[in-house]
């Protein structure tokens, strides 16, 4: 990644953030901008964690880290503490590749 | 009342506490992931600086490191930064200085160069505020009641933020350059496992999870055929099962009215058509730029 990427990245999230200091009293958002933003961010998140969970380049992954993002997803609806999600995953893709499994 | 309000600040400043921590083990985990992914040193530690977004960090690296292009990980960061926009919107008057005006007493006493101070510290303070508006200092700042304590909340849980934020990354990086064999360690599996931690919340409502549930299968039907980094792009094509239920409603009822209204054209040419007064100006308004 190169340095010019970061800056360009930090540029424009910066002017996200200065928008509504700079313009407060001339900018309104209609509440359908607002909801489409917050789903946009959270159908990413989503979308990249379905893939890096079970791709690598064009094709699957193996079974071992999909297996680690499963208990994951399980244990984040259960609202476990994020570390003990973390550890899980790794964990589990771990024993799993020690085990045998690509 | 003295009590309540030191009781009231203490719980705040335990929840901050909380709240950076938890971010602190998230930036951990980026610093860790990013590193031993095969990243160097200093772009993490650039990107918590720089941008200081913890999502977009992470899904902007996820994009390199599946072998993306730099240009489609800042277009995966800036879509999700986007909801900084309402949120900047939502705090404006919080990133303000506390005014403390001493009412207009004597107005020739103001010299040009004080008035020039304050405006000076007053864009100071906006420019560094907004950089700490994040998710967690919004929701901070806007549970407040009264002003000064938004104030006090948002700029507190911002900068305490940044600093956890920043030093979490640093550590992260030092402990995931230790580690040679990631994949050995799981790791690989560690980056969706923040990605879904971080997602959860938001899943609560039905929408939501319906336009991420769709996102993802297209992401995933996509990577075999796309450059990587794009299907992740691809995957914001979700949003549209937001519009299913409404647009054709929408569409039904005007197309409906519409017919009705060319049978009454169609029978008695003397009807008024009302129809389009009404409908016109509902239609054309709510740019953005309002004023």
């Amino acid at each position: 990644m190169p340095l010019t990427a970061i800056v360009a990245l930090a540029g424009i999230t910066y002017g996200f953030r200065l928008v509504g200091p700079l313009c407060r009293d001339r900018v309104t958002l209609p509440p359908a901008a607002q909801r489409l933003f917050t789903d946009g961010a959270t159908v990413l998140l989503i979308a990249l964690a379905a893939t890096s969970a079970l791709t690598a380049g064009h094709g699957f992954a193996g079974w071992a880290r999909p297996a680690g993002a499963g208990v994951a997803a399980v244990l984040a609806a259960r609202r476990a503490p994020f570390p003990v999600i973390v550890l899980a995953a790794a964990c589990t893709t771990a024993l799993l590749r020690l085990a045998g499994l690509p | 009342m003295r009590s309540l309000w030191r009781t009231t600040e203490s719980a705040l400043l335990r929840d901050v506490a909380l709240v950076c921590l938890a971010d602190a083990l998230v930036g951990a985990a980026f610093g860790a992931t990013s590193v031993a992914g095969g990243l160097p040193w200093w772009v993490p530690v650039a990107m918590s600086l720089l941008v200081f977004a913890g999502g977009s960090q992470i899904a902007a690296v996820g994009v390199v490191l599946s072998g993306g292009s730099p240009l489609a990980a800042v277009a995966a960061g800036a879509v999700l930064n986007a909801r900084l926009l309402p949120y900047g919107l939502a705090v404006a008057d919080v990133i303000e200085p506390a005014v403390v005006e001493p009412a207009v007493v004597e107005p020739a006493v103001v010299e040009p160069a004080d008035v020039g101070r304050r405006v000076g510290r007053r864009w100071l303070t906006r420019l560094i505020g907004a950089h700490v508006v994040t998710d967690e200092s919004v929701a901070f700042a806007l549970r407040q009641a009264d002003p000064a304590r938004r104030r006090a909340a948002f700029w507190m849980c911002g900068l305490t933020l940044f600093v956890a934020w920043n030093v979490a990354v640093v550590l992260g990086v030092l402990a995931g350059s230790l580690i040679k064999n990631t994949n050995a360690f799981g790791l690989d599996a560690a980056f969706p496992a923040v990605l879904i931690a971080l997602a959860l919340p938001a899943l609560a409502d039905r929408r939501p999870r319906l336009a991420a549930g769709t996102g993802a299968v297209i992401a995933v039907a996509l990577t075999p055929v796309l450059p990587a980094g794009l299907p992740v792009l691809a995957a914001l094509g979700g949003l549209a099962t937001d519009w299913r239920p409404r647009r054709p409603l929408a569409r039904r009822r005007l197309t409906r009215r519409r017919l009705t209204r060319r049978r009454l054209t169609r029978r008695e040419r003397t009807v008024p058509r009302r129809d389009d007064a009404v409908l016109a100006p509902s239609q054309t308004e709510q740019p953005i730029g309002e004023r």
